[in-house]
Formats: C-alpha cells, sequence, structure tokens
C-alpha cells in the first residue's frame, strides 16, 4: 500500500557542506500489517517517517500510495489520502481542548461519549480529560497517550507512530506497550512504528533495521537478533528500564 | 426596540448576546443618550445629575440577577464620555454585562469614554463582561478608551472578562482596583487587534488586605501591522498572593510590549509573572495539518483557541 522508492534526503550543515541523512531507501508496506523501525540513533528513522507525513521533502526519489505518486502531496494532502502521524514530541496548544483535538481528527463533532471511547483506548480515565486543555498542565506521558487517540480517531489505513516511548515514564510505558498490543490485536489499517523497545519489536510483523540512512535489513525479530543485539550494543535499542532516552530527528 | 437602528441592534447583539430586550434590569444607551431602561425589585438605576452618567444600585443580598449596560453608536464623528457608578450590596452575587459597539461609517472619529467605578461591597461577588467591538467601513476611526476603578471590600470577590475581537481602531484600557481583606479579584482580558490598530490595556492593582489575591490574565493575539501594549502592576501591601500574565501571538508585522511590574511592599506579598510573545509555533500548525486541516484552516483553529 506503500512503496518509497530510492528516497534520498540531504540536508545541509552549517559550514555550507552536505550531510546524506537517508541513503537511497527504498520499501514496499503491506496493507494491515504492523512493522517496526528501528536501529542506532541518528540512523535516519524519523527522518524516514516524516518524510512518509510530508513533512519532509526528500532530495530525491519518489512515494506512492495505493499506487498514486504523493512525492510533491502536502500534509493536509496526505492526512486526507489516509496517513496518520503521531509526533515524537506532542505539541501543546493553549485554549484547544482534547476534546478539540479528537473531533479535528475523526474529522466530525463526536458527542462526549463518543470522543471518550479514543481516550479510554489509550488508557485515560476519559471523563477527567475530555475537556481539558491540551497545554502544559498535562504531563508527557498524558499527552502521548492524547497523541495516540487523534491517530485512533482518524481511523485511517497508514498510521506512522515516531517514538512513541520518548520522554515518558516508566509507567507510562507500561500502559503504552499494552495499547500497542491491543492495536496490534485489533489491526485495521498498516501501521509503522519507529522504536527501539524490545517489547514493541516482539510485536511486530516485520522489523526494518536502518542504519547510516540506510536499510540494512527487514525481517521478523528471530530472524535479526544478531542485528538487534549489534544494535544495542551501539547503543541504539534500549532495554525496558531506559525509556526516557529519545531518539534523534 | 423599536427605536434602535439595524446598526445599533447588530452591535448590541454582537457585544451583549441581546436580541431583544431583556428580562431583568438594563439600561442602553445609544448615541450619547438614553435609549431604553428597565430596573427590578433590587436592582435600581438613576441617571446621574451632574453629569452624563447612570448610579447602579444592587441591594444587599442580591442573587443571580444579570444587569445589561450596554452603549452602542453609529452616528460619525461623535465623542460621548459618561461616568457610571455601581454599588454592589454586601452578600450580592450578580453578572453585569457592559461593553460597547461603535458602528462608523463615516469619515469622521467616534468615540466612546466609559468611566466606570465599582463599590463592592463586603462578601459580594461580582461578575463583569466588557466586550468592545467596531464596525462599519468609514474612514473615521473607532475609538475606545475606558476607566474602571474596582474598589472591593473585605472578602468580595470580582471577575472580570475584558474582550476586544475586532474592528477598534485605537483604545487604551485602564483598570485599577484596590483590594481589602480576603478580598479576590480574577481578570481574563483577550484581545485581538489588525490592521493599523492600537491597544494599550493598563492594569493596575493594589493588594491591600490580608489573604486578599488578584490573578490578572492576557491572552491576545496581533496581526498585520498592529501594535499592542500590555502593562500590569500589582503591589501587595500586605499577606496577599498576585500573579499575572501576558501570553500573545505574534503575526504578520505586528508589534507586543509587555510590561509585568511587581511591587512588594510586605514580606509576606507572593507576587508572580509571566509574559510569553511569539509566533505560532511551526509544530503545532503540523500537528493540525496532519490532521488533515489546510494551514490556514490549522492557523485559524490556533487562534480561535487561544482566544475562546
Amino acid at each position: 500500500m506503500l512503496e518509497l522508492k530510492d528516497i534520498v534526503f540531504d540536508v545541509t550543515e552549517d559550514d555550507g557542506s552536505t550531510k546524506r541523512i537517508i541513503d537511497g531507501v527504498s520499501l514496499k508496506l503491506d496493507e494491515n500489517k504492523f512493522y517496526v523501525v528501528t536501529g542506532p540513533n541518528g540512523g535516519g528513522k524519523s527522518t524516514l517517517a516524516r518524510i512518509i507525513m510530508g513533512i519532509e521533502k526528500p532530495t530525491s526519489g519518489q512515494i506512492l500510495l495505493d499506487g498514486v505518486d504523493i512525492t510533491d502531496k502536502s500534509i493536509t494532502e496526505r492526512a486526507k489520502m489516509g496517513i496518520s502521524f503521531a509526533l515524537q514530541q506532542p505539541v501543546r496548544f493553549k485554549g484547544i481542548k482534547v476534546h478539540d483535538l479528537i473531533n479535528i481528527a475523526s474529522g466530525k463533532d463526536l458527542g462526549t461519549g463518543e470522543a471518550c471511547e479514543y481516550l479510554s483506548a489509550v488508557g485515560l480515565c476519559a471523563r477527567d480529560y475530555i475537556e481539558r486543555e491540551v497545554n502544559s498542565s498535562l504531563s508527557g506521558g498524558e499527552l502521548k497517550r492524547i497523541e495516540i487517540a487523534t491517530v485512533l480517531a482518524r481511523g485511517t489505513k497508514l498510521s506512522v507512530f515516531d517514538e512513541p516511548e520518548a520522554g515518558i515514564d516508566l509507567w507510562s510505558f507500561q500502559n503504552l506497550i499494552h495499547i500497542f498490543e491491543t492495536m496490534r490485536e485489533e489491526i485495521k489499517g498498516t501501521i509503522l512504528i519507529i522504536s527501539h523497545q524490545e517489547r514493541i519489536l516482539n510485536i511486530a510483523d516485520e522489523i526494518i533495521m536502518i542504519a547510516d540512512g540506510k536499510i540494512t535489513k527487514i525481517g521478523k525479530k528471530e530472524d535479526m537478533m544478531l542485528d538487534i543485539i549489534g544494535a544495542t550494543l551501539e547503543g541504539g535499542i534500549c532495554g525496558r528500564m531506559n525509556v526516557e532516552e529519545g531518539g534523534a530527528r | 426596540m423599536a427605536e434602535l437602528s439595524q446598526a445599533q441592534k447588530d452591535l448590541l447583539e454582537t457585544i451583549a448576546g441581546l436580541t431583544c430586550m431583556p428580562g431583568g434590569a438594563f439600561n442602553i444607551r445609544a448615541n450619547g443618550g438614553l435609549a431604553e431602561r428597565q430596573v427590578t425589585e433590587h436592582i435600581n438605576i438613576t441617571s446621574k445629575t451632574d453629569k452624563p452618567g447612570i448610579d447602579i444600585h444592587i441591594a444587599p443580598e442580591t442573587k443571580g440577577e444579570t444587569c445589561y449596560i450596554p452603549v452602542v453608536m453609529d452616528e460619525s464623528g461623535m465623542t460621548d464620555v459618561v461616568y457610571n457608578d455601581f454599588y454592589i450590596g454586601d452578600g450580592a452575587d450578580v453578572t453585569i454585562v457592559a461593553g460597547c459597539g461603535i458602528h462608523n461609517c463615516g469619515g469622521e472619529d467616534s468615540q466612546h469614554d466609559g468611566i466606570h467605578r465599582f463599590f463592592v461591597g463586603k462578601g459580594a461577588h461580582v461578575k463583569y463582561v466588557e466586550n468592545h467591538y467596531g464596525s462599519g467601513d468609514g474612514m473615521g476611526k473607532r475609538i475606545l478608551n475606558p476607566v474602571t476603578e474596582v474598589y472591593q471590600d473585605e472578602d468580595s470577590s470580582v471577575e472580570m472578562e475584558m474582550v476586544q475581537i475586532k474592528g477598534v481602531d485605537s483604545t487604551i484600557r485602564t483598570t485599577k482596583s484596590e483590594l481589602a481583606k480576603g478580598a479576590k479579584l480574577v481578570v481574563r482580558e483577550r484581545l485581538m487587534t489588525h490592521g493599523e490598530q492600537h491597544a494599550e490595556s493598563v492594569y493596575l492593582t493594589e493588594l491591600n488586605g490580608d489573604g486578599s489575591s488578584a490573578d490578572v490574565v492576557s491572552r491576545s493575539v496581533a496581526r498585520d501591522n498592529s501594535y499592542q501594549k500590555y502593562t500590569s502592576r500589582i503591589v501587595g501591601k500586605a499577606e496577599c498572593s498576585g500573579h499575572t500574565e501576558c501570553d500573545a501571538i505574534l503575526m504578520d508585522n505586528a508589534r507586543v510590549l509587555a510590561v509585568p511590574e511587581l511591587d512588594a511592599a510586605c514580606l509576606d506579598a507572593q507576587l508572580v509573572h509571566e509574559a510569553a510573545i511569539g509566533k505560532i509555533a511551526g509544530d503545532q500548525l503540523i500537528k493540525l495539518m496532519t490532521l488533515g486541516l489546510t494551514p490556514e484552516e490549522a492557523e485559524e483553529q490556533i487562534i480561535n483557541g487561544f482566544l475562546a
């Protein structure tokens, strides 16, 4: 359903030199599968996710969604075509309530009961949160779950999560894993998660390993143990206890 | 509302939400004169004899009544100054809806300066809503320079909603408050300026009694070439707590100056100020675009939420 063809992404450094972040990535994602992209920090994982959503434009290459070339489509157009994205650092909005955000995500005015269902699905006691502002009164873990709830409310054919575990506490992390395990069981559409976490790797249909801007291997976890151990030794994959560690974009 | 023009009726609906005469006490001023007035058993309104304006007397223990005192103007070139004094009896709990709307289609400036004084009795609670609005496509400016003085007796509380969203070319809004023991003041200002507009807000709050508190917060959006200045000075003369905050979204070529001032004149005064001015964060726009909004829709959503 999503195809990346020879994607290259370069950035210009302060000294004027060019640095290649993504180096010729080609990838095909199938419908209704659960993918996890992992690999060492700074390897280009988050950049690839942002290129899929249209937040970053590739230097060269092509992106196809169900056979349609979306390389030059805007974020809004891609969202309307069926791509959702959960940001690594959820955004705060003064004055915008959780209910407003879920309404925008779903594209309609949901009643309180219906909007609350999405919050309950991410483990939040819905009635305590639905009328709260998405502002600094919410903790990182709460924001993360609300971010995921907006993706659930969209219900699109492709959902991309950029390091959902980054910046949240251990307690919230345990709940987060449960959310993705539930999503895995009730999968509707294709899910692509950028993650370092072993428990998220465990539930993937396929793991995509990215290092130095290239895909180094694609396969099931059991087939990739040596690669994962290698990345772990390089500090790229975290054990369960090191959940505060977020990756670079 | 037979004696009001259509433009005046439209202004009345915008600033006070009135589409017909309200049930309780009200005093509607149009083009510098009295249009209509109604009093109730507990709320009496009388015209001043020495200068333009009214005295509003609210009886002690009056509960749940709303008093409307809107001003509408649609005559170009008019300057209207009005002095309104509110005497809120002990233990009363009332809502006062004020505000001014100016429709100016002419070439001359139209100006309204409302000088309001509130004497709030012991234990009384007042919710005061003031909405300013301008309309009309004339070259003449729409100018509003309100002055509000609030004298709060012991254990009283005042909530003020000060709103100016559209159409006022020039305004200097001055609000002075003095709080006695146990009194509480909450101010929420919402302001949007556009075009070449100029808006100044000055809040001077004196916390004179032990246990008094003030929370003065402004949220504003400055667009185009407009200019805003926000000054909030809290003086703590007793064991008290004060907080003031200015939060502004800056757009286009607009300019915002925030001047928070704290003056602690007592060891037990706890005073805090915050000010944040900046453009809409790129991540906020991106987030809403990933939910399917266009950049323009995302910007509108952020501004509407911010000023809601």
